[in-house]
């Protein structure tokens, strides 16, 4: 049995079964835009919360119904309270949408590669982000503000469909008074009401304060979105090994056995979900991976 | 004064970047400073489309009146963008509304004119055309991602 070394409260090392869900009670329960909510979740009495890397994310276990793949979208340095952004598109996603306070979810991991926070230090950090992406990059975010004198300039690029679709719209507002992050948003659609950016998020980084030689810049969105996102910055001089992409597979194990999130060489869950572009761009565009 | 103003502008936009001194020139006669309060309209559909901008300053919406939705904004332009190329294209006539969103300071530059000197100069027609198709090819490839609807729920 494959087994994980998961960072807890009680310190690193405690060897866990990856495959084991372990209860978690749902503390709150947030309505963030449309068929998209957030759920903060405690470990069940007794249990131990495990802290996380920006990026990774844990399989939610509905009992009886299924165990979908989330990402964390909380913070790491608050690891007591795991928070996941979910989108209800399918029968376990929506089982999750109908859990209130109290109840009870199964819980594995965290799992997969994170976001290159560390390798990031001294330079500038590009965060791109479209739709529901914006959720697996918000703990990257909270990590570079929270160590913000280790970083060069920080720019947030964010995606939505409408002015209603928009994530985290009251910490968007926050992010966006402080003098120390730019933060542009953008919607594919809007009314007259709507005074911000109109067009994709591509656009936007066409005009990002940034300087190529010495940007990281983490990617998380549909496909199509950070296809054209990664040609956009290689537009701007952005080579590909300082671009990292977020991808989303059907993971099922989560520890690299069942090769359901095959993708290439790779699979999603344990060599992902963060990737340094260079690596997977071949497959990318790719009819059948 | 202001001439100099202008080329110094034009010449250092992105979209005229490394135009013959020549060319440049003949932009730079057929430019002007203009303003547009916030509301105001800059284009209308239908109406016809002589100008096109630099914009320089401000936020412009282009919008599309969808009968029963009312005006549905489809792009925004920002400081840097070049506004309108209908002046480029018979019938030369505008087909979205535009309206400033902000107040919008842009260089207009006179579309009926430039068009008479391109039929003179195929030269500068070519190069102003090649500009222009590449600010039309990255609004169309913008367009298809929208239509897309990539972060809609894949059920229309």
């Amino acid at each position: 049995m494959a087994t994980a070394a998961v960072e807890t409260a009680d310190g690193p090392g405690r060897a866990t079964d990856p495959l084991r869900p372990e209860p978690f009670v749902v503390k709150q329960v947030t309505k963030e835009a449309g068929d998209t909510f957030t759920l903060a979740l405690v470990p069940a009495a007794g249990g131990r919360f495990r802290r996380f890397a920006p990026g990774q994310f844990n399989m939610l276990y509905v009992f009886g119904v299924g165990e979908v793949p989330i990402s964390i979208s909380g913070d790491p340095a608050r690891p007591e309270l795991l928070v996941h952004t979910i989108r209800a598109v399918g029968t376990t996603t929506r089982a999750l949408q109908k859990l209130g306070k109290g109840d009870q979810v199964g819980v594995r991991g965290p799992f997969g590669t994170a976001w290159p926070v560390d390798e990031a230090h001294g330079q500038d950090v590009l965060i791109v982000a479209g739709g529901i992406g914006l959720a697996p990059l918000r703990p990257a975010l909270y990590h570079v503000l929270l160590h913000r004198g280790l970083y060069g300039r920080v720019v947030l690029l964010y995606g939505a469909r409408t002015p209603k679709d928009i994530l985290y719209a009251r910490e968007l507002r926050d992010w966006r008074s402080r003098f120390d992050l730019d933060v542009e948003v953008t919607v594919d659609r809007a009314t007259m009401e709507w005074q911000g950016a109109v067009g994709v998020v591509t656009k936007l980084v066409t005009r990002a304060p940034l300087d190529p030689a010495s940007a990281l810049a983490f990617i998380c969105g549909p496909e199509v979105m950070i296809r054209f996102a990664a040609m956009a910055l290689q537009g701007r001089g952005v080579p590909d090994r300082r671009l990292f992409v977020s991808m989303e597979r059907n993971m099922k194990c989560a520890v690299g056995i069942c090769g359901h999130c095959q993708f290439g060489r790779h699979f999603v869950c344990k060599d992902g979900p963060v990737f340094r572009y260079d690596a997977i761009h071949p497959f990318f565009g790719m009819r059948e991976v | 004064m202001a001439v100099l103003t202008f080329e110094k502008t034009l010449g250092a936009h992105p979209f005229f970047k490394d135009l013959l001194p020549i060319h440049l020139d003949t932009v730079v006669g057929c430019a002007a400073n203009v303003v547009f309060p916030a509301g105001e309209f800059i284009f209308r559909e239908d109406q016809p489309a002589d100008r096109f901008f630099v914009v320089r300053h401000g936020k412009a919406a282009v919008e599309i009146f969808a009968p029963g939705r009312g005006p549905v904004t489809i792009d925004t332009v920002e400081e840097g963008e070049v506004l309108g190329w209908s002046w480029l294209f018979p019938p030369y006539m505008a087909h979205f509304d535009v309206r400033a969103l902000t107040l919008v300071r842009a260089l207009s530059l006179d579309g009926a004119c430039l068009r008479a000197k391109c039929e003179k100069d195929p030269a500068l027609g070519y190069e102003l055309m090649k500009r222009f198709n590449q600010v039309v090819v990255q609004r169309l490839e913008a367009t298809r991602m929208q239509l897309l609807d990539l972060y809609g729920n894949g059920r229309g």
